[in-house]
């Protein structure tokens, strides 16, 4: 049944983004590890770490996708659940420090000796375990956002005031993250790391260990995402987005519909959080701040909504664009980034991705009817 | 009247919008198996009555019980439409990015939690039951095209199939020949009479022309209550009809 279930979100689209990331998988290790320093073929461990943090912003993405280009929940707070993902993987690391940190005390992370506190707060117990931590990356963001699509899709919050309150919440959790009695490092978040299941955080071969995981991650959530939107259940979420009211009245329970994506897709954002933290070297509240989920909303457009390798593609994209511009003009990026998001709502209202189809619509004797791009055909793309 | 043997009864409902009675102690009782037209001016109600019936709207007051002990007014709208209430929107709403195939294969009952859903494989029964409602909506030409691009008619004839796939056991049609051509209309007519049977249908609709040709017992409403109740014939010579109503 599970392999069925596969096999029904495998499609010519899905091939390709599958054997991209198996070409990643290997070839980045080999052009890193094997391929001698001089070569230049030869990849920097650096930029190993670059390209999985940008595949952890493109699982992000994905993970948007799926709710805002299948589900019509435009959420600006998707960071929130990445955020989560990133503190429980942190917490893990930290544990792993042991006696090695400054103060060297072998239960209590630097901050909190720092703090003058005592013991360990409850809530950090169990995560000197990875699979405890790695069950957390998943169970925390998971429930946070079951508990918040429950009472608001509940109460029928939809719409620009659902995406608001999205926003408040990543906004409240930063503000709690911040603080130093919330014994999460407050400010600095956490950072220092050494280990990882034992092995040195700094190593080559973690490294790119790290990054072949994260492609992984990717593929696997890939093939689940297109399972489900291939799915009678993706044709039901395709449908309530635009006629909610409509499949109701057929029978749907919508609310539980949009619980099951929306969760789903909190576990993704955990997922990539728990990726990045590792390969960044550090988590701090920042990364709640709202501006990083419109960041990835901007992932989502450019690369074009409801099609979800788009938002893979928007994601890389975007985050090389935003390495290059603030190594090089720094103070330009902002405003490159809201040029672009302007740029691409207004001409590309489908994304990279809906880009051959425009072309094709524009040509003489096409679609006569529409001359105007219209968001419904290009969801049909990837169906 | 009980209320035992009937498939829908409404006793003394009323609605009201910021003090304006949609519904004034309405009350109207359906047969298994019967048609029924639903006539009146706009603001009568109609549509009111059918967002009571199918949940949309809570009663302020009244009794709404689904054949005979299902009370209406505690559920909501998915639980509803669950029991065997089908409705049929005055603007043809179909799922314009799915073909009609799809539409169809959404709208055929079949268990309708969302885990039930991620794993369904359609089944031969399923296949053969949209293949004769493909039939029966003279839609079967069409079946890959994707809903958006059908004609205004397409759309109308394929909500009715969406409708006939759910198999609901009371089926509430608004307006279903508004912007239709004539002949479209009659085919609508014969169809929803064909229907009717195995289904109850209550059907709204101002054309009369086209509630003559559906020959069945005919409800006038007004300012949110019944104010007729018979053949056409009958309720089109009722002089408080013709006064509210037929006369202007």
């Amino acid at each position: 049944m599970l392999l069925r279930f596969f096999l029904m979100g495998l499609d010519r689209k899905a091939g390709i983004v599958l054997t991209i990331l198996a070409i990643l998988a290997v070839a980045v290790p080999v052009m890193t590890l094997w391929v001698p320093a001089d070569s230049p073929f030869h990849l920097s461990v650096f930029t190993v770490s670059l390209l999985g943090k940008y595949l952890c912003f493109a699982l992000l993405a994905l993970a948007l996708d799926l709710v805002w280009g299948y589900c019509g929940i435009l959420s600006l707070g998707h960071a929130a659940f990445f955020a989560l993902g990133g503190y429980a993987m942190g917490m893990y690391l930290m544990r792993q420090i042991g006696p090695r940190g400054v103060y060297g005390n072998p239960v209590l992370p630097d901050f909190m000796v720092f703090l003058n506190w005592k013991e360990l707060p409850w809530y950090w117990l169990g995560f000197d375990h990875f699979w405890f931590a790695a069950l957390m990356v998943l169970v925390v963001p998971g429930a946070l956002a079951f508990a918040f699509g429950w009472f608001a899709f509940r109460s029928r919050v939809t719409g620009v005031y659902l995406s608001i309150i999205t926003q408040a919440l990543t906004f409240a959790l930063l503000l709690a993250f911040f603080r130093n009695d919330m014994g999460f490092g407050g400010n600095n978040g956490l950072t220092d790391f050494k280990d990882i299941l034992g092995y040195d955080i700094q190593a080559d071969t973690t490294r790119v260990t790290l990054f072949v995981a994260t492609v992984a991650a990717l593929a696997l959530s890939y093939m689940i995402a297109s399972g489900v939107i291939g799915s009678k259940l993706g044709k039901v979420l395709v449908a309530l987005r635009d006629a909610e009211s409509r499949v109701r009245f057929m029978g749907y329970d919508t609310e539980s519909y949009k619980l099951f994506a929306w969760t789903l897709s909190a576990c993704m954002a955990g997922v990539a959080g728990a990726l990045y933290v590792p390969q960044v070297g550090i988590i701090n509240p920042s990364e709640f701040a709202p501006a990083s989920s419109i960041e990835a909303v901007i992932w989502v457009a450019v690369g074009g909504r409801g099609t979800l390798a788009g938002g893979i593609l928007g994601a890389v994209l975007v985050n090389m664009g935003k390495s290059y511009f603030t190594g090089a003009l720094p103070e330009l990026w902002l405003f490159a980034l809201g040029g672009l998001f302007v740029a691409v709502t207004l001409f590309l209202p489908k994304g990279l991705l809906g880009l051959g189809a425009q072309l094709k619509a524009k040509l003489p004797g096409r679609n006569k009817t529409s001359p105007l791009p219209n968001a419904k055909t290009a969801d049909q793309k990837g169906a | 009247m009980s209320a035992e043997s009937t498939l829908l009864y409404l006793d003394g409902v009323s609605v009201s919008f910021d003090g304006f009675k949609a519904l004034n102690s309405l009350s109207l009782v359906m047969m298994p198996g019967e048609m029924r037209a639903i006539i009146g001016p706009n603001g009568a109600g109609k549509t009111t009555m059918m967002d009571v019936i199918t949940g949309k709207t809570r009663p302020d007051t009244g009794t709404i019980l689904f054949e005979g002990d299902t009370d209406l007014t505690r559920l909501r709208e998915a639980a509803i439409a669950n029991l065997g209430i089908g409705r049929k929107f005055q603007r043809p709403t179909v799922f314009e990015p799915h073909t009609v195939w799809d539409n169809l294969e959404l709208a055929l009952k079949a268990p309708r939690r969302p885990l039930k859903t991620l794993t369904y494989a359609i089944s031969r029964d399923d296949r053969s039951r949209i293949e004769e409602i493909l039939d029966i909506t003279r839609l079967s030409a069409l079946r890959n095209r994707q809903a958006g691009s059908l004609s205004h008619g397409q759309k109308q004839w394929l909500e009715i199939g969406m409708l006939l796939a759910q198999d609901p056991k009371l089926l509430l049609v608004d307006e279903p020949v508004a912007g239709m051509t004539d002949a479209e209309t009659e085919q609508t007519a014969e169809l929803l009479c064909s229907i009717a049977g195995k289904h109850s249908v209550i059907v709204v609709e101002h054309d009369m022309s086209f509630v003559r040709a559906l020959g069945v017992k005919v409800t006038v409403l007004a300012e949110g209550s019944v104010l007729a109740e018979g053949s056409l014939d009958a309720v089109s010579a009722n002089q408080q009809v013709i006064d509210t109503y037929l006369g202007r």
